[in-house]
């Protein structure tokens, strides 16, 4: 091992432990017995009240007063709470500078029940507290709110919306060379326009919060967060009070793809409450207030045009993206980044137009901008590729990109080609029918369609300890989550390699933020992050106990230089002659420790390449700066058969491979349910995800579960998924690159070219209902 | 479509205690002139519960227990178990019988506890997935789900269970294509729809 720098997973860690194996869920039995107890479920809490919002009925207007007089007689309401009454945050988010400091966490520069002003449809004017969920629902139903409306702006559709560039004032966009001038001289130019519909996360835990105030100035809170430390933060800030006095526990998340990573208006509004009443209160999101509580995909329209040589080869992209966002902040999906980095091409440029309108901030969901960006350009490719006359797979190959063209930085690693190569194999790609609109299965259109996933490595850091005690037990922890995401298992896995013990004899703790800081569970960037720190943090309590061993005369390591002391399975050795050493529990037994702890920080992406560097510098390399040397991504390709029906339009997804190269793949079995939720709620994206807004009332008219249709078990054909084997030294100690992400990305595209491999039409809007369906096959291909 | 895919006339059938029979009960509740045979069952539902207003006494039996608790008649099952009796396995995800996360067995049928009133299923076997587990020895519907890693978040996980040991022992769970049809009212956010058919299908096909 390289002392001067921080130990890789792969130097210590040769021979093969658990890590990698596809252990069943640690959790598994806390979750199929009833016994994981989620946030609204805390029911311990002494004189534990019920809140529920009053929503607004329109999406603009003011406030001009309440009529209290029937709610209040219900029995048990404890409080009725509105602009007027409502104990006021020390700190709003309502202005920029507030935003500012409340930091990260909060997401919209806006918080209800701070004036009479309304911005959204279903936006909370009240809230009722009372003894039970019934009285509180009923009081809310009973409380009449009288309001001035106005006519509202519903999207970046509606003309009257305001329209702007956000990037002006903020330096450049995102470009190279001159787009337009080689696209104009292209011999192949590819234009098209996509619209993505407004997406809901819908995760089936609606967002909770249960406020606890422990003291006059100590807060617990029970939430639904992917992100300890920013809530914490965020709540914090608000209140005015330090962040140790407030303690977020979220033990079980019932889903979140981004909706839960920051702290919403429900949680804040549900601590003050808590405060007004002076007892815990507990507030769950109902399913409506979903689509307007915790954000959305927003709305969007992209044009890419693409120009290229007559073989196919990439010269110029343009792309163009408008989307719908709130009155005060200018949130988009970063659609772009992927469309500049997929492909080698001389010449990108980029542009963003904004339109404001009454809605709620929009929010990341699952791959924010990878996953709609790749649906424009990964449909553009297939286009090129019939336009040339090849394999959708080749011309891929011919505009691969060897480093990223958007840095000219080389890859930390990259294993596209093998994905491609392993995909069409278990797919059976080379059967494929070159002409679209050829296969049939009796009256059925069949198509093949595929596309290229990617997905960013982070930068992130995060801190975790490790507690071995004597007797061969241990405990890890990080303030970490686990949305579905099986931390608690991967975690498991990497601290028993670590500390040479089986599984079992580890617990690992998460979703406290007494435990130590780390990451937010999303980006893709918690396997990362905390893996690396709590094995680094194993590392660390091995250190400790070599410094007993070489103190102790009864050691056989004794006088022994740390330096040359290595952990094998749990044994202390000299590496020169591993014959000399002893066990751990033997060490610890005679020096009379009961347990000892290791403490680390664990970096990921290029936080961890520039330290790596900097740990390793000469000392004539002072004030240089080499950070970031590689480019990091995870790849991955997805191969889709659909059946269309002509007569009712309707496209079955019939068969599915998504072959994924993440780096190191710490348990397949949790990994592979990841890439195939990823790629559902992908197919859902495709086929029927939409929450429609009334036009001109600017409300949604579906918030429901009924009516936003997601993927159910019947829409769900066999899936296969693989993985690449990567070993990537530069993105963490532990070459763990994250796939929540890169599940979805380029999933949808791969529907959309199935579709027009059967039916011969390209359907650019999302989501290909069988309405948009039929009304293609009535035009001519 | 299969033919499998239809309900034998004499199979048990997922019930859900349609919102029709919920206003007819309640419309016994407050007294209205009803035809014979519904004042028959408005009388046998009252004479669960000494009051007709406001809380009053209730009791379910619950996972082999009874269970008594002070509450109004307007308390969802599914709030009644979740709220009042602490038994939070079963999962709220809609409150309209539109995923399935609250799905618990009421005489050995599936139903959706959300779309069903505490007082009307007085008297009747309540299965909760506390209940489904013999002391530490799961259920082999649970082991199944663990071993295919039927889940990720588990939120939607007890109602899958739940209408998972129904669905097999209604006899839909004989092919996979049945089965995924018979399994589309649970959903599942996280995607773990194929773990799931694979838990099922191993479950129905050990008999
Ligand atoms: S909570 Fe009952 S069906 Fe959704
Ligand atoms: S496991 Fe998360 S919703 Fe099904």
């Amino acid at each position: 091992m390289n002392t001067e720098t921080e130990p890789a997973f792969f130097e210590t860690n040769a021979a093969p432990g658990v890590v990698g194996q596809p252990l069943s869920r640690v959790d598994g039995r806390a979750k199929v017995t009833g016994q994981a107890k989620y946030s609204a479920e805390y029911n311990h809490l002494p004189g534990l009240a019920h809140a529920v919002f009053k929503t607004s009925d329109v999406a603009k207007g003011r406030i001009t007063g309440f009529d209290a007089s029937a709610a209040q007689r219900v029995p048990g309401v404890l409080a009725i709470l509105t602009h007027q009454n409502l104990p006021q945050p020390a700190v709003s988010p309502n202005t920029p500078e507030g935003k500012k400091t409340i930091g990260m966490g909060v997401q919209m520069g806006f918080l209800p029940l701070t004036s009479d002003q309304i911005h959204y449809a279903a936006q909370p004017v009240a809230m009722v507290v009372a003894d039970t969920l019934e009285h509180a629902q009923h009081a809310a139903a009973l409380l009449r709110v009288q309001v001035a409306p106005e006519a509202p702006t519903a999207s970046y559709q509606d003309a009257k919306a305001q329209r702007f560039d956000p990037s002006k004032g903020k330096g450049a966009g995102e470009g190279r060379g001159n787009a337009a001038a080689a696209f104009a001289s292209a011999p192949i130019q590819l234009s098209g326009t996509y619209t993505h519909a407004l997406n809901h996360h819908n995760p089936m835990e609606p967002g909770a919060t249960t406020a606890h105030w422990e003291a006059p100035d100590r807060l617990l809170v029970y939430d639904t967060a992917q992100g300890m430390a920013w809530m914490q933060k965020s709540l914090s800030k608000m209140l005015g009070l330090p962040a140790d006095q407030v303690r977020v526990i979220t033990k079980y998340l019932g889903g979140g793809f981004g909706c839960k990573g920051s702290t919403w208006p429900h949680t804040i509004l549900t601590v003050l409450a808590a405060k007004a009443v002076g007892r815990p209160v507990k507030l769950a999101l109902t399913r409506p207030q979903m689509f307007t509580g915790m954000g959305h995909r927003e709305d969007q329209e992209q044009t890419l045009r693409l120009g290229a040589t007559k073989d196919g080869k990439l010269l110029a992209l343009l792309h163009e993206k408008t989307s719908t966002t709130s009155p005060w902040d200018d949130y988009a999906e970063t659609n772009a980044k992927i469309i500049g980095m997929l492909y080698q091409c001389p010449a990108f440029e980029a542009k963003l137009q904004l339109a404001r309108a009454n809605v709620m901030t929009s929010t990341y969901m699952r791959a924010p901008g990878e996953a709609p960006g790749s649906f424009a350009l990964e449909s553009a490719m297939d286009d090129l590729a019939y336009r040339v006359g090849v394999d959708p797979i080749q011309i891929r190959l011919l505009n691969h990109a060897d480093k990223d063209p958007s840095t000219g930085k080389p890859w930390s690693s990259k294993s596209l080609k093998q994905c491609y190569q392993r995909g069409a194999e278990l797919f059976g790609w080379s059967q494929r029918n070159a002409q679209n609109g050829q296969t049939r299965d009796g009256k059925l259109l069949v198509g093949w369609g595929m596309a290229t996933a990617s997905y960013p490595v982070h930068s992130g850091q995060g801190n975790a300890r490790v507690r071995l005690y004597a007797d061969g037990h241990a405990v890890a922890q990080a303030a970490a989550t686990d949305l579905g995401t099986g931390t608690y298992t991967v975690m498991t896995q990497v601290a028993a390699d670590a500390l040479g013990l089986t599984p079992d004899k580890v617990r690992f703790e998460l979703g406290d933020t007494v435990l130590p800081t780390t990451i937010i569970s999303g980006g893709s960037m918690a396997a990362g992050t905390v893996s690396s720190s709590v094995y680094l943090a194993a590392q660390d309590a091995w250190q400790k106990l070599i410094k007993v061993a070489v103190m102790d005369a009864k050691s056989p390591l004794f006088r022994a230089k740390p330096a040359d002391v290595e952990v094998v399975q749990g044994r202390l050795q000299l590496k020169a002659t591993p014959g000399k050493g002893e066990d751990f529990a033997a060490l610890m037994k005679r020096a009379g420790l009961d347990d000892v702890e290791g403490m680390a920080t664990g970096r990921y992406g290029a936080g961890y390449e520039s330290a790596q560097a900097a740990l390793n510098a000469k000392s004539d390399d002072a004030g240089k700066d080499d950070a970031g040397q590689h480019s990091m991504h995870s790849f991955g390709a997805h191969f889709c058969e659909v059946k269309v029906d002509p007569e009712l339009g309707t496209v079955r997804v019939t068969k599915w491979v998504s072959v994924i190269a993440g780096g190191r793949i710490l348990n397949p079995k949790t990994a592979r349910s990841q890439i195939m939720g990823g790629a559902i709620m992908g197919i859902g994206a495709a086929l029927m995800e939409q929450t429609v807004r009334d036009q001109n009332l600017a409300r949604y008219t579906n918030a429901s579960l009924a009516d936003y249709h997601i993927p159910v078990n019947a829409d769900v054909p066999d899936m296969t998924v693989e993985f690449i084997d990567e070993h990537d030294p530069y993105i963490n100690a532990m070459g763990v690159k994250g796939i929540g992400e890169v599940s979805i990305v380029g999933t949808a595209a791969a529907v959309g070219n199935a579709i027009f491999h059967a039916t011969g039409r390209r359907l650019r809007s999302l989501p290909i209902t069988p309405d948009k369906v039929l009304d293609a096959l009535r035009q001519p291909a | 479509m299969q033919s499998d895919l239809f309900p034998d006339s004499d199979a048990p059938q997922p019930d859900d205690s349609s919102r029709r029979s919920f206003m007819k009960q309640a419309g016994g509740i407050l007294g209205l002139a009803l035809a014979p045979p519904l004042v028959a069952q408005a009388e046998r539902l009252t004479a669960y519960s000494k009051t007709i207003e406001g809380a009053t006494e209730v009791t379910l039996r619950v996972n082999g227990q009874a269970r008594t608790l002070r509450i109004e008649p307007r308390v969802t099952l599914l709030d009644a178990l979740r709220e009042y009796l602490d038994l939070t396995g079963t999962k709220k995800g809609c409150d309209h019988g539109q995923c399935g996360a609250c799905t618990v067995h009421v005489d050995g049928r599936r139903i959706n506890s959300c779309l069903t009133l505490a007082v009307m299923q007085q008297g009747k076997e309540i299965t909760t997935i506390e209940g489904l587990a013999q002391g530490e020895q799961l259920h082999p519907m649970q082991e199944a789900f663990i071993k295919h890693d039927g889940f990720q978040c588990g939120y939607c996980t007890p109602g899958q269970i739940m209408s998972g040991v129904a669905c097999v022992k209604e006899g839909h769970a004989g092919t996979d294509a049945q089965a995924r049809e018979w399994m589309s009212g649970n959903l599942c956010r996280c995607g773990a729809y194929a773990n799931i058919l694979a838990a099922v299908r191993e479950v129905a096909q050990r008999g």
